[in-house]
This record gives structure tokens, sequence and C-alpha cells, in this order.
């Protein structure tokens, strides 16, 4: 078992075989970090370079860490997106990483595709760490893993994202991933942030939390972007907060075990309360571990090379 | 001078809608008129070239109402010259260029530059159209008389629209005494602003910023209200979506001097063709493709004459500023070269019109909304002259023109132009341009 | 490719002997089982492990503590081979510093997973002695490695194999030879 393709792009694009082959093989990686020496020497030699368009302390973190883990090295080439327009163009970029000999490209950027452009230019595996309003896909990965991890299963959960969804990259990359696996997706949100089509993607609409609230097992909170009230989307972040923010109040009828996530980072009092944030329902912190789990197993699964099958017994 | 020298075509099947005429017949040219068109010209000619059209279709010279030529501003892009070599190669003997240059055409001296320079340098007849106001930025009329008197055919802010609903009613309301049309861009600028594909379940999927189909429908709405109200000429350009195909339709049974045009990609592309490209911004037209649903209503509306004409709306653009992130891409694609192809695989052989109607809409049909004595085969007229094998199928992959900015790169076409004839002379023989 | 059994090597009642023999081994070179851990390589030397483990407790009536090594991580091959191997649980719950590890794999060969091995322990701590024990040595060593324990040595050639079963996970007992054909 392998993956189909050299990058990572999107979960739309991986089979519901090759999302439960990177969430297995995830498990086994989050025991390296409880070890002494936090590092195996799996991707030795090989370069991973972390280009970041839009700045992302924690992504580009994560990744950093992941790469480390396994022993690979790493460069960061952050650059401003104001930059992109007058600057060197993304495939020249693409293609002088490419000349360096990067093994890993991982790229985060603001506009939509950019992965995609630089997929299609260079022979190095690349990574969306999230590409406009597109797919965010080890997002969608750790918080399957992190959703595996405490209920055991997904095929059949009740799963909520709540917020920003049109301009959400993790909520398409969880979209996809979760219906692949078989859970019920919802999202919620005001009605201008939600576009008309996502019913398409296997999702039923809410505008009111209250609604379906006490099915739930998870709720998925997205950030929300101080800018959409500029564009008109909703009035002030105030009344986001009173309509969307996720509070005790609105959980009143939860179960009670519902699972409180967030991406992160958290604007704590407008789309979730801190009481929320630090309930023994969250596990916001542990998404965050579990994220370097998953990019290490991402890094891992696409390393492989031409070379012949392994041998599996006698070496 | 090798103008001079006459012409004869034998053995070709005329298609001269505009005399519905549909026959085998001979074509003599001379003195860069057309002299004769009937079967089996042999006497009274001596002299003359011969061009043997045997098995293939001649046809009056194709016009296209929608170019971007670049120059002046943006040689880099497309250069008169290039511009007016790609429209040979495609069978066009006249184009007409909309003003969106650096600078606008929006004056006297704008349209003299465009007629020196294609007299000088252009191999086919070059039509300049007018800015509808100074440098199109919406908010002054242009010395639009004054342009006419210079010889443009039409005036638009093509490219922008004229948000300003009272100007575009002054536009059409001047443009009436001059007759001639004002051609619409039709977009509402708020509603598709920062958009980069139409707005649907793709743009949904790719999160790419939509543009809804009411942005362009809601203009096309007014502009007919507009044209009732001044008695105007009005011509929509590039119509994409299937509504506006309906609004366009009703103003016509209504009796507005309403006509349309669309483009191949119109008839010929889905939104979908961004997602299974992988963002390749080849794919990013303005208007953007619409659905399958929008494409049926495109050939439905070509079919029954509610869409007059098919322009290509040729717009260069060089590979360093199409390969780029979706989002900032320039918008257009080019089409001198394959909007005859595209015509006949898309709309003749696949029925939807018949040989005749479907050049009427490539030559009679612009020249009538244009008011040009062109697009015909009638004894007197000038030998534009297209010729057209419909049998020739090869991919797409050379372009004349200085750009390659095609969705069509690598599609296999059917129905070229084989000889392009402008004022009697021969321009364009097999895909060659014939030097001058 | 197709594996065509050739030879049974060792049955049920061999192996269970084999496998008592050298634990009683062990226990006579270690001097005592006190500062001794097992660590069994993933799949097959876990379960031997543990059946060393049993034994053990059987004749010195001590627990030793067991660990569980998947080497797949520090491979010599994972980025050139096209399907990347599974990697699977490593569990050492325990510090191995000070100790006498004994690792436990079923069939010893080119000794590359126990270069692994050596290198992944190594990583967890700084043990005192390293010791091998193997159920199997089929020969063709490609590193200087040599085990500690043997339970059988049997050299065969390239392309002959051999497949241990253990009722655990293939619901039988048996050491075979099989041939590549």
């Amino acid at each position: 078992m392998k993956l189909e393709h050299k990058d990572l792009l999107g979960l739309e694009y991986l089979s519901k075989a090759e999302i439960e082959l990177i969430l297995k093989t995830a498990k086994p990686f989050k025991e390296i970090f409880t070890r002494t020496v936090k590092k195996v020497p799996t991707l030795r030699g090989k370069t991973v370079v972390l280009l970041f368009y839009e700045p992302s302390t924690r992504t580009r973190t994560s990744f950093e860490l992941a790469a480390k883990r396994l022993s690979a090295d790493t460069v960061n080439i952050a650059i401003s997106s104001s930059a992109v327009v007058k600057g060197e163009s993304l495939i020249d970029t693409a293609k002088t990483i490419e000349a360096m000999k990067a093994d890993f490209v991982i790229i985060r950027h603001s506009m939509s595709g950019a992965a995609h452009i630089i997929a299609k230019t260079i022979s190095a595996s690349v990574v969306n760490a999230g590409d406009g309003m597109h797919e965010h896909p080890t997002q969608g990965l750790l918080d399957m893993f992190t959703i595996i991890e405490k209920k055991g299963k997904i095929k059949g959960l009740n799963i909520a994202i709540i917020g920003d969804i049109l301009h959400s990259r993790v909520a398409r990359s969880n979209i996809w991933g979760l219906n692949k696996l078989g859970a019920n997706v919802f999202v919620v949100g005001p009605s201008t942030l939600i576009p008309k089509e996502i019913k398409k993607m296997n999702v039923e609409v809410h505008y009111n939390i209250a609604e379906i609230i006490h099915k739930l097992d998870v709720v998925n909170i997205l950030r929300i972007q101080k800018e959409r009230q500029q564009q008109h989307l909703f009035p002030s972040l105030e009344e986001y907060s009173e309509l969307f923010g996720i509070n005790s109040e609105k959980l009143r009828n939860a179960k009670s075990d519902i699972l409180i996530m967030h991406p992160g980072p958290m604007n704590r009092g407008i789309e979730i309360s801190t009481e929320v944030a630090d309930s023994k329902n969250s596990v916001i912190t542990e998404q965050v571990t579990n994220g370097i789990a998953v990019r290490m197993a991402v890094l891992y699964l696409l390393a492989g090379g031409d070379g012949g099958e392994c041998e599996s017994f006698n070496s | 001078m090798e103008a001079n020298v006459n012409l004869l075509i034998l053995n070709g099947t005329v298609c001269d809608p505009a005399n519905r005429t549909y026959k085998k017949a001979d074509i003599f040219i001379e003195n860069g008129k057309i002299k004769k068109c009937s079967p089996r010209i042999y006497s009274g000619v001596n002299e003359a070239k011969i061009i043997d059209a045997k098995g293939k279709i001649v046809v009056p010279g194709l016009i296209d109402i929608h170019t971007h030529l670049r120059e002046p501003g943006r040689e880099d892009e497309e250069t008169i010259r290039t511009g007016t070599s790609a429209a040979a190669v495609g069978g066009f003997t006249t184009i007409c260029c909309m003003p969106n240059t650096n600078p606008v055409i929006d004056s006297v001296s704008g349209v003299k530059f465009v007629f020196a320079t294609a007299h000088q340098e252009g191999v086919v007849n070059v039509l300049p159209i007018g800015a509808i106001t100074k440098k199109s930025e919406g908010l002054e009329l242009a010395e639009i008389g004054k342009m006419k008197n210079a010889g443009i055919v039409a005036i638009s802010d093509d490219g922008k629209p004229v948000m300003n609903a009272n100007i575009m009613r002054r536009a059409l309301e001047y443009c009436k005494m001059l007759d001639i049309p004002v051609i619409s861009h039709c977009e509402d600028a708020n509603l598709s602003a920062l958009g980069e594909m139409n707005e649907g379940y793709i743009s949904t999927l790719l999160g790419l910023k939509g543009i809804p189909k009411q942005a362009e429908e809601i203009m096309v709405a007014r502009d007919i209200a507009l044209c009732e109200l001044t008695e105007g000429k009005l011509h929509i350009a590039h119509v994409s979506t299937a509504h506006s195909v309906e609004l366009i339709r009703d103003a016509k049974k209504r009796g507005i001097k309403v006509t349309a045009e669309t483009a191949p990609q119109y008839f010929s592309l889905t939104d979908e063709e961004v997602k299974i490209s992988n963002y390749n911004t080849n794919t990013k037209v303005n208007p953007p493709l619409r659905t399958k649903e929008d494409v049926n209503a495109i050939l439905r509306g070509l079919a029954d004459g509610t869409i007059d004409c098919i322009a290509s709306d040729h717009a260069p653009h060089l590979i360093e500023e199409k390969e780029q992130e979706y989002k900032i891409a320039p918008f257009g694609i080019i089409g001198l070269e394959t909007t005859l192809p595209l015509v006949i695989t898309n709309i003749v052989n696949e029925k939807i019109l018949s040989l005749s109607s479907a050049i009427s809409k490539l030559t009679y049909n612009p020249a009538k909304i244009l008011g040009l004595e062109k697009g015909t085969l009638a004894v007197g007229s000038d030998a534009d002259i297209t010729i057209i094998d419909l049998n020739k199928t090869k991919p797409i992959q050379k372009f004349e023109s200085k750009c390659k900015n095609s969705p069509f790169i690598g599609m296999k076409l059917t129905g070229f132009a084989t000889t392009t004839i402008v004022a009697g002379k021969i321009i364009m023989e097999d895909g060659n341009i014939v030097s001058t | 490719m197709k594996l065509i059994q050739k030879k049974i090597i060792m049955n049920e009642e061999e192996m269970k002997r084999t496998l008592k023999r050298l634990t009683h081994e062990i226990i006579e070179k270690s001097h005592g089982i006190e500062n001794l851990v097992l660590v069994g390589i993933q799949t097959r030397g876990v379960y031997l492990a543990k059946r060393i483990s049993l034994e053990l407790k059987k004749i010195t009536k001590k627990i030793v503590s067991l660990g569980i090594l998947d080497i797949t991580l520090y491979r010599d091959d994972v980025t050139s081979i096209s399907h990347q191997p599974i990697v699977k649980e490593t569990k050492i719950q325990f510090d191995v510093t000070g100790k006498n590890v004994i690792l436990v794999d079923d069939v010893l060969f080119t000794g590359r997973t126990i270069r692994s091995a050596i290198d992944e322990i190594i990583d967890f701590g700084r043990p005192k002695t390293i010791k091998l024990a193997v159920l199997v040595d089929r020969g063709g060593r490609e590193l200087p490695i040599q085990p500690d324990f043997v339970g059988k040595k049997f050299p065969i050639s390239k392309n002959e194999l051999i497949c241990v079963h253990l009722k655990e996970i293939d619901k039988i007992d048996s050491v075979v030879l099989k041939e590549k054909r």
C-alpha cells in the first residue's frame, strides 16, 4: 500500500484507503515524542523546503518538527504575499528550489491552486500546507486522527464545522476527508459565509447550531477573520459572536462527551469562549501534538523511491 | 504591384449567405474586386493566377467584431502586424480592434494611429472601435463623433463595464445620430469584484472567488432597458449565460434594436475545465466559463438567431503573465486562430447550425451590425475571401500570434482556413503568411 | 513470484524445546536476570520474546520487562523502495540505561534488521549490554553481526526463505523452508 500521487494537494484527491493508511501510520509516530531522543533517522539526508507565502507559526513549526523528527534537513523560505505580485514568480521560485535538489516542498499560499502550480512544475513531492480558500489537507488529517483517537471511529459520527465555510480551506479538507470515512457532516454559519453549492459536497447546512447541537459528536470551530466584516459578510464581530460563538450556553443541550476542536489560532471570546476552549471536552492542544505525528506520516509515506518492493521477511 | 495580379478560384463550393448562395462556382477577381462568380468561368479571363479550391468551401472573408491587438502600449503581447497575421491564418480578413490599449483609443489621434499602423504593418483590414468614455473610465463621454469621422465602426469600453447607467444612456442616445452600435461589456463590477471564475459548485470546490451569472445578466437587462429608452443600437459582447440569451431573445421579440455575439469558449468549454486542468489559467476568461446548461443555451441562441455573431475575443497575454497563481493571472485567451475550427467542429459538425448559417455569423451578420459593405461575395464587392478545408483535422499547436494563451492547445479540431485573400491579394496559404 | 514449501525444519514440539533451551542459555550467560530486559522485534520477534519471558518466569519465578521494537523507521532502504513498509508499534516502557538487553527475532539473515534495532535501542538510552537471540540463523550476513543465542543454524541459498509460523498470528507453530520461483 502506498500513496498514489507524489504530492499531497488535497483530501479530495486521496482515496478512503489512502486516508486510512496515513491515519494508521501516524499512530506509531506519536510514540516517538515520548522518547528521550525524539527523533528517528528515517529521512536522513533528505531536504524539506518550507515555502511560506503567508505567515503561519503554527503550521510551519509543526511541519518543521515533523521533518526534523524524521532527521530531514529543513530550510525555511518566507515570502510575504505582497511581494508575490512584484517579485519572482511562483514558478521561478519552484524551479529554483528544484535546482537546489529539495526532496519535499511544503507550501502555504494565500491563493487557491498555488500548490498545484508548484506540483506541476517540479519533481519533488509537494505538500499543500494551505492554499487560499481551497484545501489544507494535513489539518483535515490531524482533525480526523484526533477524532479517531478520542471516539475510536469516524463512521456514523455527527460532526459540525462552524464558522466561515466560504473562505475556509480547513472546512473543505474536513468535508472531503470526513465524508470519505463515513461521517455525517454539518456546516453551520452565517448564510453569507456558506456557499450555496456546498450542499453538493454532501453536507447538511444549518444557520443555527441549536437545531442540531443535541446530536453532535464533534464540533470543529473555525477561526473568524476580522476582514470579513469590511466585506459586508456580517455586521460586526459582536453580532457574529452572539449568533455563532460557541460558549457553554450554546452547548447546554450537547452530549456530555462532545469533542471541541479548533484549528487555531483561537479568537477567544469571539468564535469560542475561554470556558469552552479550556473545558475537558476540548482537544485543541492535542490537535497540535497530533499534527506533528500526522505530518510525519505524510512525509514518511511520500518518501518512497523508485526501487523495488521491500522484502518483508528474513533481513 | 502584386495586387494587380488577377485571381481565379476554380472548382470550389461557394458559400455566400449574404446572397443565399451555396453552389459549385468559380470566382474571378480583378483589381481587388470580385468580377464574376458563376459556374465554369472560361471566357473573358486572362492572365490570372489560378487557385484550385477543389473539395473546399469558398466563403466571404471572415469578420471579427471583437479583437484585442494590444498595440499601442503592449507590443510585447501583440502588434498590429502579428495580430493581423494571426487573423489571416484564422481566415479573418477584417478585424475590429477594441480600444483598451495603452493609451485607450478614445480620440482621433488614437484612431489615426491604428489606421496608419494597420496600413503599413497589417495584413488584413483593421477597423478600430473607439472608447465610450475617456480613458474608458466610465466618467465622461469620449469624442465619439470625431472618432466616427475618423473611421471607427463602433464604440465600447470593453474589458470594463460602463457602471453609470446615465452615461450608458447618453452613449446610446448619442450614437443613434452617428448610426454606430454601442458594444457593451456587460458586467456589474461590484458583483464580480475580485472574482476568478464562474460562481457555482466548481468555484466552491476549488476555493476560487466566484463571479455570479447575475453580474452579467443584470447589465444585459439594464442595457436592453436603456436601448429601449433611447432607441439606439446596442450590441452585447461575449454573451455567456443562459439567462442573458433569454433576455436578448425577449428584447428582440419586442422589437428592441439589440444584437449579440458570443465567443467560441462559451459554446465549447464549461467551468469544469478549470478543475480538470488543475487551475490552468488559460481557462481564466471574462466573462468566465459557465456551466453545461449555459453552453446549451448559447447553442440554442445561436441556432434561433438570438445570438447574431461569433467573435474571437482574441486577448493575448504572455506566458509569464498567465503562468501565475490563478488569482493574479490576467483574464483572456487568444482566439483568432481557433475560432473557425471551433465553429466548424462544435457548431457545424454537431449540426447546431448549417454551414451557411454558421458562416453568416462570421461574415454577413457582423458586417450588418457594423454597417460594413463586406461579408458578401456579390460581384463588385471587395475581394476578401477565405477558402476553408472542412475535412482538415489537426491538433492545435502553433500560433502566428505572439502569445500562446489558449485552452485549446492539444485539442484536435476540424475545419481550417487554407487560403485567405484580402482585397484580391493572397495573404495566407496553408497556414503560412505569404511574404509581402 | 511463487513460494514453494520444501521442508519443515521445526515442528511445534521442536520449537517448544528450542525456546526452552534458549531460555536456559540466556539465564546462564546473563549471570542472573535482575538486570535483564527482553525486546522483541516486530512482528514475530515480539511473540518469541513473550514466550521466552514466560519460560523465564517458569524457571526463575521472576518477571522480566518486555519491550516491543519496530525498526521500520531505522531501515537503511526506506527512501529507495517504492512501497513504504507499514510502521508498527514500538513500546519500550522502561529505561534501558544500564540494562542487559536481549533482542529477540525470528530469523537472522543479512544483519540489517539487527543493525537498525541496535541503533534504535541506543536512542532510548545506554544499555549495559545488548545481546541477540534468534530462532533460526540462515546465514548470508552482509554486516558484522553474530547472534549470542541461536535456536538452530540452517544455512540456505538466496532464493530460499525461512518462514516462522507462530500460533499467535499464524494459527500453527512451525518453521518451514520455502523456495522462491
